[in-house]
C-alpha cells in the first residue's frame, strides 16, 4: 500500500468516526425529550411536565376532573397534604392555608394558598408542583391551579390562590396519603439569587417601615 | 523519510509530530497533574485528620474535593493512558507512527490550555483562599453547579478536554485499523492494543454526550433555556442521567487501558503466554457494551420506580461476569508460572489483588437496596479509589517501570523501585481501607467535618495519605535518575518478553518500523 492510498483510507475512516461524534452529541440532546416522554408515559417522577413547560390544556383538565367526579367513592378516604417551598432566590412568603385535607376519590375539593411578595420589585413567579408517591401522579387531576400560569406580584402585594382538584376513583388501593409539594421560582432570576440578596436589605426594610 | 533525529530545544516539543515525543509529553503532563491533584488530596486529608474545622474553610474544602477529582480524572489518569498509547501502539503493531501525526500534536497541546482554564478560577479575585474555583463536586450536579459564577470557564475547559480526547481517539482507531504491519491480524494484536481500541470507541461515543451536557448547562445559565432548570420546566434529575450516561463508560475508559498494561506485564514475569487471549478480547468488548446500559446505578436514591432499580441492578451486577473472566485469566496466567517479582510485576500483582477488592465493593454498591445505605458515604469513596488508584494508577506506574528501560535505554534502580512499591502499597491501604469502615458506619463524603466516632480511622487514613503522597516524589526521582543514566538495558530488557517493541534497540530509536516488520 502506498502513502496516497493510506491517506485516503485514513481520511474516509476519520469521516465516519466524526459522524459518530456528531451523532452522539445529538444523542445527548435527544435524551431530553426521551426523558420527558418516558416520565410522561410511565407517569413516573411525579412531575407535571405540561404545567412546567406552560403548555397545560386547562379545558382538558376540567373535562378529566368532571369525568372523575361522576363516581364518588364514599367508601374510601385519601389524605392529601400540602407542602410549600421557595427556591432560594425568591423572597416571598408562601404557605398553604389548609395544611391537609381528607377527600373521597372522585370528590372535587378546593383549597387555598397564600403568597406575599416581600421584595421591593415586581416578581414573576412560577409554582412547580411535585407529587409523592410518584405513582399517585397519574390519578391526581387539577382542574384549577395557580401553577397553571405565572403569578405576577407587585412589591408588597399579597394574594390567595386556589387549587381545585380531584383524586380519581381508580387510585390504587395502597395509596392512602398523597403529598403535593409546590416550589415557587423566580422566573427571571436563576443565578441563585445573588443579585436579589444584594438588593434585598433596603427593600425589605422599606416594606417593614410601611 | 531519512535518518533524521529530533529538532533541538523547545521547538522539538512544540512542533513535534513524533509519536514517542508526544507520548513523553502526555506522560509528563499527567505526572505534573498527578502532583497537583495529589497536593489537593493532601489538603483534604489534613482537614479530615481530626474532627472539627482546622485547616481550611468549608468552601475551600469543597473546591479541593472538586478540583482533585476533576484533575485526577481528566488531567492525570486519562492523559497518562493516552501517553502510553502514543508510545506503545505504533511500536506494538509495527507502524512507523500514528495515522495522523499532526493532529496528534494538537490533541496534546490543547491539554495544557484546558487545564489552565480549569484551574484559573481558583485564583480569580486575587484571593486563593476565598475558593472562587468550582466547588460542586467532580460530577457537577445541577442545580448547584448552575449557580456557580465562573461556570463558563469550567464548561470551556470541559469542551477542550473533550475535543482533545476525541481527536486522540480517532487517531488511535485509525492507527490500529489502518497501520498494522502485514500479518498483524486483529486477533494477534497485543492486549494493550485491543483494550485501547475499545477504549477509543467508548471515548468517541461518550465524550460528545458530556459535551452536550455542559452545553445544556451553558445555555441554561446564559441563554435562558431550561434543560435542567425546574422553574422553566426542566429537571435536575435529567442532568444526572445525561452525566452518568457519560460517567459510567468514563470509568471504564480509565480502567480498560490499565487492564491492557497488566495483561502485558503478567505474562512476561510469569514466563507463560497470556491465558485465554480471545476470552480477554471478548470480555473487554462485553464490559464496554454493558457500560452503556448501567448508568443509573449511580442514582438509585433519586426516586426511580422499582422496575428501574431492578433493571439497573441486574445489568450492573452482570458486569461482574466479564470482569471476573479477566481476573481469572490473569490468575491462571500466573498459575504454575516461573514467576519472578521485578518491580513492574509487583505493581501488576498488587493491581490484581486490590482492583478485585474494588470490584467486590462495586458489587455491594450495585445491589440497589444496600446502596441506599452506602450511597454518598465514604464507602463509595473507598470503592472508587480501590479501582482507580490501586487499579488504574498502579497499572500505569507498573507500565512505566516495565517500558522505561525501552524508552530510555537505561535500567531503573531495582532497589528504589521496590522501595517505592512497598511504601505505596502499604500506605495506600492504610489510606483507603479504613474508609470502608467509616463509610459503612455512616460518614458522608464531601463534608469537611465529621462526628467524633470516626476520628480514629480518619487519623490513620490521613497518615496513609501523606505517606502515599510523598512516596510519589520518590517515583519522580527514580524516573529522572533513569533518564539521566544507569545500567544499560538490553534490547529485550526482560527475560523473554512478547511483542514487537522488544525487537527494536533500547532506547527505542526516534523512528521505528519505517519499513514494516515481518509477522510470523
Ligand atoms: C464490578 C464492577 C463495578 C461495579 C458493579 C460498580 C458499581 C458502582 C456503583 C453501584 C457505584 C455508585 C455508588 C453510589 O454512588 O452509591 C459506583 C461508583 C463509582 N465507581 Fe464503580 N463499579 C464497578 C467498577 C468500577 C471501576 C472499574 C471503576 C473505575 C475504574 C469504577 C469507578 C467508580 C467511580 C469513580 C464511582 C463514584 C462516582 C461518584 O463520584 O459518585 N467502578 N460503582
Ligand atoms: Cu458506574
Amino acid at each position: 500500500m502506498n502513502n496516497a492510498d493510506q491517506n485516503k483510507i485514513t481520511r474516509r475512516l476519520t469521516g465516519k468516526l466524526l459522524l459518530v461524534v456528531v451523532g452522539m452529541f445529538g444523542f445527548g440532546f435527544l435524551l431530553v425529550p426521551l426523558y420527558n416522554v418516558m416520565c410522561d408515559v410511565l407517569g413516573i417522577n411525579g412531575r407535571f411536565i405540561d404545567i412546567q413547560s406552560g403548555q397545560v390544556d386547562v379545558a382538558e383538565q376540567e373535562r378529566l376532573g368532571a369525568q372523575a367526579s361522576l363516581q364518588v367513592d364514599e367508601s374510601r378516604e385519601v389524605r392529601v397534604q400540602f407542602l410549600t417551598q421557595l427556591n432560594q432566590n425568591l423572597n416571598w412568603e408562601f404557605r398553604a392555608l389548609d395544611n391537609a385535607v381528607t377527600v373521597h376519590p372522585g370528590q372535587v375539593m378546593e383549597v387555598r394558598f397564600y403568597a406575599k411578595n416581600l421584595t421591593g420589585r415586581e416578581v414573576v413567579g412560577q409554582a412547580v408542583p411535585s407529587i409523592v408517591p410518584a405513582k399517585a401522579f397519574k390519578y391526581f387531576t387539577k382542574m384549577e391551579c395557580f401553577c397553571f400560569s405565572h403569578q405576577v406580584l407587585k412589591p408588597g402585594e399579597e394574594v390567595e390562590m386556589p387549587l381545585r382538584f380531584v383524586v380519581r376513583p381508580d387510585l390504587p388501593e395502597d395509596i392512602r396519603t398523597i403529598s403535593l409539594a409546590y416550589t415557587f421560582f423566580d422566573t427571571e432570576n436563576r443565578d441563585g439569587g445573588k443579585q436579589v440578596r444584594a438588593e434585598e436589605p433596603a427593600a425589605v426594610l422599606a416594606q417593614h417601615a410601611r | 523519510m531519512s535518518e533524521h533525529g529530533p529538532e533541538k530545544g523547545i521547538k522539538r516539543w512544540l512542533f513535534t509530530t513524533n509519536h514517542k515525543d508526544i507520548g513523553t509529553l502526555y506522560l509528563w503532563f499527567s505526572f505534573i497533574m498527578l502532583l497537583v491533584g495529589g497536593a489537593m488530596a493532601m489538603v483534604i486529608r489534613a482537614e479530615l485528620m481530626y474532627p472539627g474545622m482546622q485547616v481550611v474553610n468549608p468552601n475551600f474544602f469543597n473546591m479541593m474535593t472538586t478540583m482533585h477529582g476533576l484533575i485526577m480524572v481528566f488531567g492525570a489518569i486519562m492523559p497518562a493512558t493516552v501517553g502510553m498509547a502514543n508510545w506503545l501502539i505504533p511500536m506494538m503493531i509495527g507502524a512507523p507512527d500514528m495515522a495522523m501525526p499532526r493532529m496528534n500534536n494538537w490533541s496534546f497541546w490543547i491539554l495544557p490550555f484546558a487545564a489552565t482554564m480549569l484551574v484559573l478560577p481558583m485564583f480569580m479575585g486575587g484571593d486563593f483562599l476565598a475558593g472562587q474555583g468550582p466547588a460542586f463536586g467532580w460530577t457537577f450536579y445541577e442545580p448547584l453547579s448552575g449557580q456557580y459564577d465562573n461556570l463558563a470557564f469550567f464548561i470551556f475547559a470541559v469542551h477542550l478536554l473533550g475535543i482533545s480526547s476525541i481527536m486522540g481517539s480517532i487517531n488511535i482507531i485509525a492507527t490500529i485499523l489502518n497501520l498494522r504491519a502485514p500479518g498483524m491480524t486483529l486477533m494477534k494484536m497485543p492486549m494493550f492494543v485491543w483494550t485501547w481500541l475499545i477504549t477509543a470507541f467508548l471515548l468517541i461515543a461518550v465524550m460528545p454526550v458530556l459535551a452536550g451536557a455542559v452545553t445544556m448547562m451553558l445555555t441554561d445559565k446564559y441563554f435562558g433555556t431550561s434543560f435542567f432548570d425546574a422553574a422553566g420546566g426542566g429537571d435536575p434529575v435529567l442532568f444526572q442521567h445525561v452525566f452518568w450516561f457519560f460517567g459510567h463508560p468514563e470509568v471504564y475508559i480509565m480502567i480498560l487501558p490499565a487492564f491492557g498494561i497488566v495483561s502485558q506485564i503478567i505474562p512476561t514475569f510469569a514466563r507463560k503466554k497470556l491465558f485465554g487471549y480471545s476470552s480477554m478480547v471478548y470480555a473487554t468488548a462485553a464490559i464496554a457494551f454493558l457500560s452503556f446500559i448501567v448508568w443509573a446505578h449511580h442514582m438509585y436514591t433519586v426516586g426511580m420506580p422499582v422496575a428501574g432499580e431492578l433493571y439497573f441492578m441486574y445489568a450492573t451486577v452482570m458486569i461482574a461476569v466479564p470482569t471476573a473472566v479477566k481476573v481469572f485469566n490473569w490468575t491462571a496466567t500466573m498459575w504454575r508460572g516461573a514467576m519472578t517479582f521485578e518491580t513492574p510485576m509487583l505493581w501488576a500483582v498488587a493491581f490484581v489483588f486490590l482492583f478485585t477488592i474494588g470490584g467486590f465493593t462495586g458489587l455491594m454498591l450495585g445491589v440497589a437496596p444496600s446502596d441506599f445505605q452506602y450511597h454518598d458515604t465514604y464507602f463509595v469513596v473507598a470503592h472508587f479509589h480501590y479501582v482507580l488508584v490501586t487499579g488504574a494508577l498502579f497499572a500505569l506506574i507498573g507500565g512505566v517501570y516495565y517500558w522505561l528501560p525501552k524508552w530510555t535505554g537505561n535500567m531503573y534502580d531495582e532497589k528504589l523501585g521496590k522501595l517505592h512499591f512497598w511504601l505505596s502499597v502499604i500506605s495506600v491501604n492504610v489510606l483507603f481501607f479504613p474508609q470502608h469502615f467509616v463509610g459503612l458506619a455512616g460518614m458522608q463524603r464531601r463534608v469537611p467535618d465529621y462526628a467524633v466516632q470516626f476520628a480514629d480511622w480518619n487519623f490513620w487514613s490521613s497518615i496513609g495519605g501523606f505517606v502515599f503522597g510523598l512516596s510519589q516524589l520518590l517515583f519522580m526521582y527514580i524516573v529522572i535518575k533513569t533518564i539521566k543514566g544507569g545500567e544499560k538495558a538490553s534490547d529485550k530488557v526482560w527475560d523473554n518478553p512478547e511483542g514487537l517493541e522488544w525487537t527494536v534497540p533500547s532506547p527505542a530509536p526516534y523512528h521505528t518500523f519505517e519499513t514494516a516488520p515481518e509477522i510470523k
